[in-house]
């Protein structure tokens, strides 16, 4: 919303005040200003006002013509000039040689073969509206050679507020209200509103006006007849153009000004279209025309202000085309509402329209203000308009009484929330100079809240701060830390295991840590042929390949496996995110904590890159746990899983995770020659397992000693198995054991398994290292694993 | 007698200046002084000596030997330095100036910058809290004082969930969690709450280079007896300044947002141009960088704290903003990517 510096100091007195200070103090006391102040008029210079004395046509063209215009000087001076509005008589905007219209400099110059010793000005030219059709016509009787700013008010001080940024504030979508803030800052008066007293035709018969709905919660309006002015004041003109609106025609430009001073909306109606005015809802949609010509289709939770049962506008947004103002309306209903916020603001969203009236209706405006714009506007209009002539009694019903707001709080209460020392002067002040009642009682304060704050934005103690402290200025605040006492702070396992797996998979395995979206990706899956799997879907995605949330990160993963191809030739990501697998017996999505991690080679062979994968896991799970991890054979339930490498990760006994190859047909279309493992393991039930001491052992001065087998074994027999041969055998002196070497021919697999026997007690001998060995092979052969 | 042994010294002597390596050296001390060498057979056929011709025989032989052995140690030592001034001749210069071939990962860089913003709060004894991102409308409207149809859900475009639930917005979805979760211990044992919640957000618009539905933020709050907006200009004070390492102006201007009151937007002075005003800051010399403010008391209650006796502030801060500040990132795009060229350029940083 753009503001008027000279609107403002019609309310305001400030003499001796720097306003561009005054408005970088309000956008940190009141709401943000945008950054660039407009200095209109500063680049004006040297035009004055000129009257045309006489009009040639220009020999050699059809379009300029020949003047001589009297612009206060002895002499008449010769223009030439090619605006189709010129004639004996007018008035116009003259820039004279040497005058500055922003970047040209007028000076004399040859038109046509006639020298032009100046320019006449459209008032688009001199930067007053957008109007270029003509020259401006000056109406008013001024001297000519009058600097034309001596005139009219062009030059002004205009800043734009940041429309979010007013949001809880109904009361500053007006210059009026905003005024308040300004002389609340710079400690000057308010000046009270020139108006007109529209209850003095209380005699007169009342507009025949109801309202049948509670979502109208009050309406007030007027007749007036006999308005003779069809063009606004330039100076109005002005003022609005400046705050970005175009100059319609009187009566459209008063209802504007009067919502851009004092916030609030109000429409005209020929009164010959409307004479029974009703506020309701209609049962059935129709389509409804609107001023601007569209046709839109009203529902039944729209309100509409209607003449008996024709609706003849949409309640705070648009009147209709029917009901408008047109040439020969002699006679029209002033109407001055307020409407229920939240339906004002759900109609806009349904009509998809948001004007400048239903903007400030959204906010909740005060209900007070109704009658008061009524009588700033007919002030107004009898100024500037004297045949103006109200025939009707002011007609105000109300459907909804807003509570008055009385807050009383004591002094330490502003104590305890500022956190530093604000007299009891300063506070009534500050509270005053902003409208609200004030009785101080001791260090009690009784507070009324001013009705224009008491819709939504002013309710509780809480809200007084806010008046008190941001007029203080928060530039002005002693900063100090708290007197908090210290406590011990616990890490989350969680966040704890979160963290140090990022380290070792980023410092100690290279890999890339990843984000992504916590949606499938269902272009990106088409391409790898893995479909999206079936789960709670966004109600409102704009685009539908993001519409399902995943249950899984490997997909995730793969299309950002397949997008990195040609990074390196190996490379692995990983990234610590979300998934959801449906949701539960309350119907909520059941969310899990992952980590993904995704491997990718174009120069190892899949064996090896599954193991490093495997060693990665173990390795996490050894330095956080100091536990093993278990690993069952897994039946794969997705396309991009191995058929035969596909594994369940068990940490204590409790299922964690998979760990798994791609399946070929995936991976092919990953990467033609590639090796691509993932695997997918719950952040939850890892942090859950417990984390196992370290158990110190000194190490034996006894030499140890191992003792090598090479075994033969058998298809479907896992390493797992066999370590079943030798757990419960070692007594105390089996300390570890390794494969060291494996041999694999087309009819066997064979592996060398080395046995570490040591004792810190005593040298061992090999009878008894014998003994355990014999035992241990015995066991082997029972689950078909021979010796070599 | 004395000459076999003049002569054999001399024949050493000889012998060794012409040896080449260490293995006929060896042959040489074996030939001469080996159980079976010339030396040691000299002593054997001493028998037919008499004592005293013997006594003087032994005396010259043994120093023989001595002065033999000590020849071949001394040039034991020769070759032994000459073997090693061959291979360090031999030893070329190595290039080490060549282009290193590094191993390492990379972290993403929000990672990074939570990581720094989370030092920071641990060090001043707050806890870090995770939370969850598809919540409910309570959780994320409801108890942070957002009623239906309140305009702010209009400024935050929600992915709403066919179940009913959503994907969270903001970070203050999980302030009445961490209330109820530490609450009692406030209320029973006056241990304040300090809490920051790092987490994904999401919102319902379309991208671009500056807008994404998906990013982070990093909420923090305190609640105890008397906090005040004096004690919240000090944390956040305090925490950009250790955040960007460097002493940072800060102000607060009003803002709206529900959930607290009063509220605030927290600018601090561009990093850019130290103030003075660049195209970055669009020439005020601030930069927009956090909403902030006292937690509303509507907030307190729904979480369980008495508003009368308690007070706290809560601000909520971009991480995805804060990276692409800190590390010049221009397009928010590429953070979700998970392009490598991109992203694999963020190893560690303590910075």
């Amino acid at each position: 919303m753009f503001l008027s510096m000279n609107w403002i100091s019609d309310f305001v007195d400030f003499t001796g005040l720097d306003k561009v200070d005054l408005i970088h103090r309000f956008s940190l006391s009141t709401a943000e200003v945008e950054n660039e102040i407009f200095f209109k008029g500063s680049e004006l210079s040297g035009v004055v006002v000129a009257e045309i004395k006489s009009v040639e046509n220009h020999p050699d063209s059809k379009k300029l013509h020949l003047l001589k215009v009297d612009a206060g000087e002895p002499e008449l001076t010769d223009v030439v000039c090619g605006a189709p509005n010129v004639r004996v008589g007018m008035k116009t905007a003259f820039a004279k040689v040497g005058a500055k219209l922003g970047e040209i400099e007028i000076a004399p110059r040859p038109l046509a073969g006639h020298m032009s010793y100046g320019m006449c000005c459209s008032e688009s030219e001199i930067g007053i509206s957008d109007d270029h059709s003509g020259i401006m016509e000056i109406t008013d009787d001024v001297p000519n050679g009058t600097d034309i700013k001596d005139v009219y008010d062009i030059d002004d001080i205009i800043f734009e507020v940041d429309n979010k940024s007013l949001t809880n504030r109904p009361d500053l979508w007006g210059h009026y209200g905003i005024a308040r803030e300004f002389a609340a800052l710079a400690g000057r008066e308010l000046k009270p509103l020139d108006t007109a007293d529209p209850e003095a035709y209380s005699e007169l018969a009342k507009v025949d006006m109801k309202i049948e709905d509670p979502l109208c919660q009050r309406y007030s309006c007027l007749q007036v007849e006999n308005i003779s002015r069809s063009v606004s004041p330039v100076n109005m003109r002005i003022r609005l153009f400046y705050c970005g609106m175009r100059g319609i025609n009187f009566l459209a430009d008063l209802t504007n000004y009067l919502m851009l001073e004092m916030g609030q909306p109000m429409h005209a109606f020929d009164s010959r279209k409307v004479g029974k005015i009703r506020i309701k809802r209609f049962e059935q949609p129709f389509v409804f025309q609107t001023l601007d010509g569209v046709e839109r289709n009203i529902d039944e939770n729209t309100l509409m202000i209607c003449n008996d049962n024709t609706p003849v506008a949409i309640a705070g947004i648009m009147g209709g085309l029917d009901s408008e103002i047109v040439e020969d309306t002699t006679t029209l209903t002033l109407e001055s509402a307020t409407f229920d916020a939240a339906s004002i603001r759900k109609s806009t969203v349904r009509l998809a329209h948001r004007t400048d009236a239903s903007m400030r209706y959204e906010k909740s405006l005060d209900p007070e203000l109704t009658v008061p714009a009524i009588a700033r506007f007919l002030y107004l209009l009898m100024k500037y308009d004297g045949g103006v002539k109200v025939v009707s009694a002011l007609t105000d019903e109300s459907a909804f009484e807003y509570p008055q707001v009385d807050l009383s709080f004591d002094k330490s209460f502003v104590d305890r929330y500022t956190g530093i020392e604000i007299d009891n002067d300063t506070i009534v002040k500050t509270l005053t100079s902003l409208g609200f009642k004030v009785t101080l009682d001791g260090d009690k304060f009784d507070v009324l809240v001013p009705s224009w704050r008491a819709t939504k934005d002013v309710t509780m103690n809480a809200d007084i701060i806010e008046e008190i402290t941001r007029i203080y200025g928060y530039d002005n605040f002693a900063v100090n830390t708290t007197r908090s006492p210290l406590y011990p702070v616990r890490e989350d396992v969680v966040k704890n295991n979160e963290d140090r797996i990022k380290d070792m998979l980023v410092k100690r395995y290279s890999l890339h840590e990843v984000h992504s979206y916590i949606w499938a990706y269902a272009d990106e899956q088409k391409a790898l042929g893995i479909p999206v799997e079936e789960n709670v879907r966004l109600l409102n995605a704009t685009n539908p390949n993001i519409e399902t949330i995943r249950r899984s990160m490997i997909p995730t993963q793969l299309c950002q496996v397949k997008s990195n191809v040609g990074y390196a030739p190996d490379f692995g990501i990983f990234e610590v995110g979300r998934v959801v697998d449906g949701v539960d017996e309350n119907n909520l999505c059941v969310e899990h904590k992952m980590l993904a991690i995704t491997l990718y080679s174009k120069t190892k062979d899949v064996r090896t890159l599954y193991f490093e994968l495997r060693d990665m896991l173990a390795t996490i799970a050894d330095d956080l746990k100091h536990k093993s991890l278990g690993y069952k054979i897994a039946q794969p339930k997705h396309c991009y899983e191995h058929p035969v490498n596909l594994n369940t990760i068990i940490l204590d006994g409790v299922e964690i995770g998979k760990i798994g190859i791609v399946h070929p047909t995936v991976g092919k279309k990953i990467d033609k020659k590639s090796s691509v493992v993932f695997a997918e393991i719950d952040m939850n039930a890892f942090a859950d397992a417990e984390n196992a001491s370290i158990c110190y052992e000194e190490p034996s001065k006894f030499p140890p000693m191992d003792y090598d087998i090479s075994v033969v074994v058998p298809a479907g027999v896992f390493y797992a198995d066999l370590e079943h041969c030798w757990k419960n055998e070692g007594r105390g002196i089996l300390k570890n054991t390794k494969i060291v070497d494996t041999y694999d021919t087309e009819i066997f697999h064979s592996i060398t398994i080395r046995f570490e026997f040591s004792s810190a007690e005593r040298t061992l001998s090999s009878g008894e290292v014998q003994e355990i060995m014999d035992k241990i092979i015995a066991n082997l052969k029972e689950i078909k694993v021979t010796l070599r | 007698m004395d000459n076999r042994i003049d002569v054999l010294r001399e024949e050493i002597k000889q012998k060794l200046s012409s040896v080449g390596d260490l293995a006929e050296l060896d042959k040489l001390r074996v030939g001469y002084l080996g159980k079976k060498g010339s030396i040691t057979a000299l002593l054997k056929g001493m028998k037919d000596l008499t004592n005293e011709e013997r006594k003087t025989f032994g005396a010259e032989v043994n120093k023989l030997k001595a002065n033999a052995a000590e020849l071949i140690d001394k040039k034991v030592e020769e070759l032994n330095r000459r073997a090693i001034e061959a291979e360090i001749k031999l030893m070329p210069v190595f290039d080490v100036t060549t282009p290193p071939e590094l191993t390492r990962g990379s972290y993403h860089p929000v990672t990074l910058s939570q990581r720094q913003c989370e030092a920071v709060f641990k060090s001043m004894g707050f806890t870090v809290e995770d939370y969850a991102e598809v919540v409910t409308d309570y959780e994320c409207f409801e108890a942070v004082n957002i009623p239906k149809h309140h305009p702010a859900r209009d400024m935050q475009d929600t992915y709403y969930l066919e179940n009913g639930q959503l994907l969270k917005t903001q970070t203050s979805a999980a302030q009445n969690a961490i209330l109820r979760k530490y609450g009692k211990n406030l209320v029973e044992n006056g241990v304040p709450i300090k809490a920051i919640f790092p987490g994904r957000c999401f919102r319902n618009e379309a991208t671009d280079a500056c807008h994404e539905n998906t990013f982070f933020q990093m909420e923090g709050m305190m609640v105890d007896k008397d906090i005040s907006i004096s004690n919240l200009i000090y944390f956040m004070k305090t925490m950009l300044s250790e955040v960007f390492r460097r002493d940072i102006k800060v102000r607060l201007r009003p803002g709206f947002f529900p959930f607290v009151e009063p509220g605030f937007e927290l600018d601090i002075n561009c990093e850019i141009c130290g103030g003075d005003g660049c195209p970055s800051c669009k020439h005020s010399g601030w930069l927009e960088l956090c909403p902030c403010g006292m937690i509303h008391p509507n907030v307190l209650r729904e979480g369980g704290v008495d508003p009368e006796k308690y007070t706290g502030f809560a601000f909520g801060l971009g991480l995805t903003r804060l990276a692409m500040m800190k590390y010049g990132v221009k397009d928010i795009r590429d953070l979700n990517s998970g392009n490598l060229k991109a992203l694999s350029q963020f190893t560690d940083d303590d910075n």
